[in-house]
């Protein structure tokens, strides 16, 4: 009996699968008048509450626990090198730590989503493209150019398929510094020297805005990956964040005191990490843009990066350390560090679903192994490592269907299916202006009609037999000639009032003295 | 130094064999699925576009008639079969599923104003403007005649005046009809057992309640609903609205409700207990309904009109989810849902009996586990995302023929004329003069008597 009193263990895991706060939902219920809608939703919150009832209790089948690094006595984590790591490791987990000494560096990094394919490029045009863990290599290529990051190049973006083969140049984008994908939008993001944010749509081809910044030359740009929105970091110290929508940046903020040199966000999307020359790492509240908490750097940090489970990955000179739990509270010591002696490191990233980092620097590719980064348990519909040819393309075609349009853009996520809280008046008045905007009104000519030729008494004149002098003519040609002097006299206005400036625009004919 | 690094091997994560089914690990971490809400409503508008893509409802066109179809039956316990009764006193039999007449015959001289199956056998009654009530039996081979398209009814039983409408009961050996009034009759007497009147000139239509099956409405040419219960051969109320009423369908679920369709352009939802205010009202024709049916999960209402049209509607909303129309089809006397809820069939003036999907877009046939899933979940999407401007604007756009669009337009401008004079009239009227507002659902009725 008493243990079935005892409390169901799920219900603990129930808030972070609710989608919104339930008690909030069915507030003022009771006072509604009509028992449909009420009865409507009170069904609806009780299948939001099963359904995320059922998805807590799932939580039983994932196999798989997040790695860690666990200190015994006196031990630190931050002292454990990856030399003595790597035998504590297993086999298959130790091949995952590799460095590539490369002559083409300093060297630039991306992962795939599901964290099996990495792209690297070189500042001298060195480009390649490989399953990482497998070690196959994908294609390679060596651009005369010299080549900024993996297909921006000195002067236009190029794309390449994966065989290597150029598919297309993108004249649009010119002298580009770093270049993002919206992977669920299908939209290709870059900003270069002549500060301009263009997003390209990849599905249909069209550029789908391009945003002046007017903040001159960048090269820091991150996206928001639970809102999609760009943060930028400038040269004076700002990060601006901007969606497709906006000509203007949604949020600007002074986060450095120098130039931003790295910018980088966690997963949930409510914590952002900057780095300025000014030597300061800095980490952001998104949700009131307010700092919590700010470090200093013995150089200035050039990347950042951080991993699924809010991990901080931060390079700076030829070191990288990381740090654990930096968003929750101050850290005293890294939880690792990594001294890539001699190399400056350019670029870190985690990789999705993998206890790995990795970082290019001056003299190629390393990667690291780092305990507890990655997500363990993957979801195999949204970002599977092991899927095969077949998955790939039907998930392709699944996620091109799913295109979400880039005007859906916007800080809060769930914006779509709100209800519209705007009064009716405004409601009205937007719709109005979009009907409008929908049917514009062709400018009709302007008529310039002679005024005074045609009135009544001319027309009747006009009419008369023009031979007979009777008094009813004589009457009307004095009336006109009337009428003609008093408009004369109208026009030159009251002599008495004084002249101004502005009397050149309302017609009267008068004299300045 | 304690450590645990994330390794999977691809063994465990891969199927061994090509045979085998991939593994699909699932983590349902809302942190996992970034865009959820945005990538629903993508998913919605979807399927919303690819449901009025394929919205192809009509079926075929069953033809035989040559006067137009005035009244249609079902058989409460087979899906096939439909009976239906022609203006110049032809009765067919319909097989559904072969879309094909089985058996027809002359089987009055004047026009078949009512037809009726009833659960036992393969037994259907047709009565006519020819004074007569037939029993037919279609499964009895006629020695007498010769003639193919002849047929000899089972019995016939002949009335003092013409009757406009036929109901069998549920079970027993009884049916009533309607015309000068109501007569109930056995089917072993030739004259009739029960004579129930209330004041009434004409009575249009009769209906036996399937459900609760003493109980029998009727409509008359004055404008009322009468409610009558056998077991006391007493009317139970009677119910006057502003215009007369065509059609009557009892809810085959909720025995109490039933659907009368008016002759201004509505249908009018109604307790038998509380007949004072209407419980529901269906508006969207544009001209008298003609005829109205229930599905047989009394949740779909379809509905036949003179303007040439037929509309579903959800029994719990007021306006139609749909409109079926095409080119030739004339004034609809006859609807009727069929005992698969799957398809709609309309009788009409120009001689042809029409086959309809009930669903526009469903795909028929057998569907496959994943399709079904599929379907499902779409189905619960476009439920969540109904209001939002787009996919209601995408899910309510029809193409209608332009007498009806026109005469939408001219209803609408009339209405709201209507109510914009009323409010006039209050707003210049002083307060203690002022009427209070007639609720919309009290506005067609004149009163009930009991």
């Amino acid at each position: 009996m008493s243990e079935k009193k005892k409390k169901d263990p799920v219900l603990a895991l129930v808030p972070k699968y609710a989608r919104g706060d339930a008690n909030k939902a069915v507030e003022g219920i009771s006072k509604l008048k009509d028992k449909k809608l009420k009865g409507s939703i009170k069904r609806r919150e009780k299948t939001y509450k099963e359904a995320a009832y059922k998805a807590a209790s799932s939580e039983i089948l994932l196999t798989e626990d997040a790695g860690f690094l666990e200190p015994e006595g006196i031990e630190k984590t931050y002292q454990l090198s990856q030399r003595s790591l790597a035998k504590e490791v297993d086999v298959a987990t130790s091949h995952k730590m590799f460095s590539l000494d490369l002559k083409f560096g300093p060297y630039a990094l991306n992962y795939t989503r599901n964290g099996r394919h990495l792209l690297i490029g070189g500042r001298k045009g060195h480009v390649a493209a490989f399953d990482w863990q497998a070690g196959r290599l994908g294609c390679e290529l060596q651009l005369r150019e010299t080549t900024m990051f993996a297909v921006a190049q000195k002067k236009y973006v190029y794309i390449y398929d994966k065989q290597g083969t150029e598919i297309h140049c993108l004249r649009n984008h010119i002298e580009v510094n770093k270049l993002d994908f919206l992977p669920y939008h299908f939209l290709l993001t870059s900003v270069g020297n002549a500060g301009f944010l263009k997003y390209q749509d990849t599905s249909t081809g069209n550029v789908v805005v391009e945003h002046r910044t007017k903040l001159g030359k960048c090269d820091v740009m991150t996206q928001n990956p639970a809102n999609a929105i760009m943060h930028l970091g400038h040269g004076n110290g700002t990060v601006t964040l901007w969606s497709p929508n906006m000509s203007t940046p949604l949020v600007k903020m002074q986060c450095h005191r120098g130039p931003v040199t790295a910018i980088a966000i966690g997963h949930s999307g409510t914590y952002m990490a900057t780095a300025g020359l000014d030597g300061q790492l800095k980490l952001w509240d998104l949700r009131n843009y307010k700092p919590m908490q700010e470090y200093f750097t013995p150089t200035p940090a050039s990347s950042l990066s951080v991993s699924q489970r809010g991990l901080l990955a931060v390079g700076f000179g030829p070191h990288v350390s990381i740090w654990k739990d930096p968003f929750k509270t101050k850290q005293i010591s890294p939880y690792m560090n990594h001294l890539q002696a001699g190399s400056a490191v350019q670029d870190v990233e985690f990789v999705p679903f993998e206890d790995v980092l990795g970082f290019g620097h001056r003299g190629g590719v390393s990667s690291l192994i780092v305990p507890g980064s990655g997500e363990p348990n993957f979801d195999a519909m949204e970002a599977n490592p092991f899927q095969t040819k077949k998955q790939r393309q039907e998930m392709e075609v699944h996620s091109l269907l799913e295109k979400i349009q880039p005007e859906m853009i916007t800080l809060d996520v769930n914006m779509v299916g709100q209800m519209d809280k705007a009064p009716i008046q405004v409601v009205n008045k937007e719709k109005k202006e979009a009907w409008a905007a929908a049917h514009p009104v062709e400018a009709t000519e302007l008529k310039f009609r002679a005024r005074g030729k045609n009135s009544s008494s001319r027309r009747h004149l006009r009419k008369k037999a023009k031979n007979i002098v009777d008094q009813k003519k004589v009457d009307l040609l004095e009336r006109i000639e009337k009428d003609k002097k008093e408009r004369a006299k109208k026009r030159a206005g009251n002599p008495d009032e004084p002249v101004t400036a502005l009397d050149r625009f309302t017609g009267k004919r008068r004299k300045m003295d | 130094m304690k450590v645990k690094v994330l390794s999977r091997s691809a063994d465990d994560q891969t199927r061994q064999r090509s045979n085998d089914i991939h593994k699909l690990q699932r983590n349902l971490d809302p942190a996992l699925h970034p865009f959820e809400k945005a990538r629903e409503y993508t998913r919605a508008l979807n399927a919303t576009k690819v449901e009025r893509m394929f919205a192809k409802p009509f079926v075929g066109a069953l033809s035989g008639h040559v006067d137009g179809v005035y009244s249609m039956c079902k058989h409460p316990g087979k899906l096939d079969w439909l009976v239906s009764g022609g203006g110049d006193g032809d009765l067919r039999l319909w097989s559904l599923s072969e879309q094909k007449s089985v058996w027809n015959t002359q089987a009055h001289r004047g026009m078949i104003t009512g037809v009726s199956s009833f659960l036992e056998g393969n037994r259907f009654l047709s009565c006519s403007t020819d004074r007569t009530v037939k029993i037919w039996d279609p499964t009895v081979a006629d020695e007498e005649s010769h003639a193919k398209s002849v047929h000899l009814p089972v019995a016939t039983y002949t009335g003092k005046y013409g009757f406009s409408g036929i109901s069998h009961h549920r079970s027993d050996n009884m049916f009533a009809t309607s015309g000068s009034e109501i007569d109930i009759w056995d089917h072993d007497r030739a004259e009739p057992v029960q004579t129930l009147n209330w004041g009434v000139d004409t009575i249009n239509t009769v209906k036996f309640n399937q459900t609760e099956t003493n109980i029998l409405a009727s409509t008359g040419s004055d404008r009322t609903i009468i409610l009558y219960d056998l077991r006391t051969s007493q009317p139970i109320s009677k119910l006057i609205l502003a215009m007369r009423t065509n059609a009557i369908a009892w809810n085959p679920m909720e025995a109490f409700n039933f659907m009368a369709a008016n002759e201004d352009h509505n249908v009018y939802g109604f307790d038998m207990r509380k007949m004072d205010s209407a419980k529901n009202i269906l508006k969207d024709h544009v001209s008298a309904v003609m005829s109205v049916d229930y599905s047989p999960t009394g949740e779909e209402i379809v509905t036949g009109s003179y303007d040439r049209t037929i509309r579903l509607f959800n029994a719990r909303q007021g306006h139609s989810r749909d409109i079926y129309h095409t080119n030739r089809m004339q004034r609809v006397f006859s609807v009727i849902y069929t005992m698969d809820n799957k398809f709609v069939v309309s009788g009409s003036d120009d001689g042809n009996v029409r086959l309809w999907k009930a669903r526009a877009s469903e795909k028929m046939g057998v569907r496959d586990y994943r399709e079904r899933a599929h379907l499902e979940y779409a189905e619960k999407l476009k439920e969540k995302f109904a209001n939002v401007p787009e996919i209601r604007r995408i899910n309510r756009h029809r193409n209608v023929p332009k007498s009806i669009k026109t005469a939408t337009q001219r209803k609408s401008i009339m209405i709201n004329s209507r109510k914009t004079k009323e409010e006039n009239v209050r707003k210049h009227t002083k307060e203690e003069n002022r009427k209070d507002r007639i609720p919309e659902r009290n506005k067609a009725i004149v009163g009930v008597k009991k």
